[in-house]
């Protein structure tokens, strides 16, 4: 045991799992104790079997969710980090439109996504347009600050050099933004299935097209508990998948040089 | 001590001989800076580097010794007067930057480059092919005692190998003109005196000339064969002393009654200067 507490990695692995499993047992034993009806709360071994026998429904809403998830992620990325070298080059632009991008940003989602929906024919781009709206502004305001953090010396070593704009903005603002940017990703990629969840709610679209959220709502009016709870886990290991994934990309992009992701 | 020559040390002139004869390469004339904010960082400071002189600026802090260096680099302009920084030779794709290079307080490495890229970043902000700025790099490279060390990350280093990287990064260019701006000034006294005796070997081998801030008097004496004096509030220079020491200056000339008197002088200034001011 105490070799384990000593391995730094073995525990970071090992503690959570079995805080988790030890809440999951707490969890079952109590459901049997109070004999708790499965239409207010589900042991987890119901959630378990229900989400294997549902597993078809349940994975097609998956994809559904992932494809606006990830489609609104990248759309966020690229508008995000166009936005942001603009505002970077020109003092004027940011100043005249930094203020709405946080008007957008601070306006519930839930408030604008009827309208969207209304003017979109499209649902899924409906969808996307929303998701998007929620994962842009951690990639514009992450990406201006790296773009503006560089270490004075440097940019005064590059002027001493004669170093064209072109020149400073590849060589230097964005190595230097480079961190700031993939903490703005893993906050972003969050933000872009939250995104996708709510605007699932909103424009409610079932059928073959039955996201994820959508099989949640309809859970619940079906009182299918366990079947909610199965969607729920669902929703929560894609955000933990993506953030995972952000986390890995920033390890490769930064793990030679920055101090955040340097392990030893 | 009133009279320089009273402690001329024995021995020559080493390095370069500052005579009248030679080349002046820095001329700065009634130079003068106001900061917006009101500060007077400059008064009226008229100065002349020679062709392959080692020229200190000795001051406290707030003299300006540092912004009239940047003046000369051309990253910082002077409110009134001229600055003037002579290109020696010709300026081509191989001798970028006025054949100047500057080397700050900090190494200033970029983090994510490893030493080489950071070495051959002046050169490849100037468009020199690989084939020609390789060769110098591994050149600025050995010069400074950091072969082995292409590969590395910057935080790998040292604070003393890191400034070493710093220096190579500004012999890649081979300068005419070194500028350095308190360049060793956070590092712990050992290594200081490493480098301050490493870069003395360089002077000598490679012939450039050198502009050196510092606050340390005893670094001031033991690298240069001139000394400008500076004084605070308003920043303007009270003395120029010309330092002659042995042909080879080692730990052997820290000790030596010579460079201890020029302290002596040096410090005799600055106190005058700084009297009724701390």
């Amino acid at each position: 045991m105490e070799a384990i507490m000593n391995n730094e990695r073995a525990m970071r692995f090992i503690a959570p799992t079995l805080f988790g499993v030890a809440m999951l047992l707490i969890w079952e034993v109590m459901i049997w104790v109070t004999q708790a009806p499965v239409y207010l709360v589900p042991p987890p071994s119901v959630i378990g079997s229900q989400l294997v026998q549902d597993w078809g429904l349940l994975t097609s809403s998956l994809l559904i969710t992932l494809q606006i998830t990830l489609t609104a992620f990248v759309c966020a990325v690229t508008i995000g980090v166009a936005v942001a070298f603009l505002f970077a080059q020109s003092r004027v632009l940011e100043v005249s439109l930094f203020p709405y991008a946080v008007v957008l940003q601070v306006t519930p989602i839930v408030a604008i996504a009827p309208l969207i929906i209304i003017w979109v024919d499209n649902a899924f781009v409906a969808m996307v347009i929303c998701a998007t709206l929620v994962a842009l502004f951690p990639i514009i305001s992450n990406t201006i600050l790296g773009l503006r953090s560089v270490n004075p010396g440097l940019l005064a070593l590059f002027r001493l050099n004669k170093a064209t704009r072109w020149q400073t903005l590849i060589r230097l603002r964005v190595p230097s933004a480079a961190p700031y940017f993939f903490g703005g990703l893993r906050i972003s990629s969050g933000l872009a299935l939250i995104g996708a969840v709510v605007a699932e709610f909103v424009a409610g679209v079932g059928g073959t097209r039955a996201g994820l959220a959508y099989q949640i709502l309809q859970s619940g009016y079906q009182i299918n508990i366990p079947r909610l709870f199965a969607a729920l886990l669902l929703v929560t290991l894609t955000g933990v998948a993506l953030f995972v994934i952000m986390v890995t990309l920033s390890k490769l992009a930064l793990g030679g040089w920055h101090e955040s992701e340097i392990s030893d | 001590m009133n009279s320089n020559a009273q402690m001329a040390p024995q021995g020559g002139m080493r390095g370069a001989d500052p005579s009248p004869g030679e080349e002046v390469v820095l001329r700065a004339q009634g130079v003068e800076k106001t900061y917006p904010n009101g500060t007077h960082a400059l008064d009226e400071v008229n100065l002349e580097v020679r062709r392959g002189e080692f020229v200190s600026l000795l001051g406290p802090s707030g003299c300006g010794k540092s912004t009239l260096l940047k003046m000369f680099a051309g990253i910082e302009q002077a409110s009134s007067g001229e600055i003037s920084a002579y290109a020696q030779g010709d300026e081509s794709m191989e001798n970028p930057s006025h054949g100047m290079a500057m080397v700050f307080q900090e190494a200033t490495l970029m983090p994510w480059s490893r030493v080489a890229g950071n070495v051959r970043l002046p050169l490849d902000l100037a468009g020199v092919p690989k084939s020609v700025s390789t060769p110098r790099v591994n050149e600025a490279l050995n010069l400074v005692g950091l072969e082995g060390f292409e590969n590395v990350y910057p935080r790998e280093l040292s604070g003393g190998m890191q400034m070493r990287a710093s220096i190579a990064r500004a012999l890649a260019v081979q300068p005419k003109v070194f500028l350095m701006d308190e360049p060793f000034g956070a590092l712990d006294e050992f290594t200081r005196n490493r480098l301050d005796a490493d870069l003395l070997d360089l002077w000598r081998q490679r012939g450039f000339t050198v502009v050196f801030v510092t606050h340390s008097i005893y670094e001031a004496v033991f690298l240069s064969s001139r000394v400008v004096v500076m004084a605070a509030r308003p920043g303007r220079i009270i003395a120029d002393i010309p330092i002659e020491g042995p042909e080879v200056r080692d730990e052997k000339f820290r000790v030596s009654k010579p460079f201890i008197e020029y302290c002596r002088v040096l410090s005799d200034h600055l106190a005058r200067a700084n009297q009724g001011e701390c």
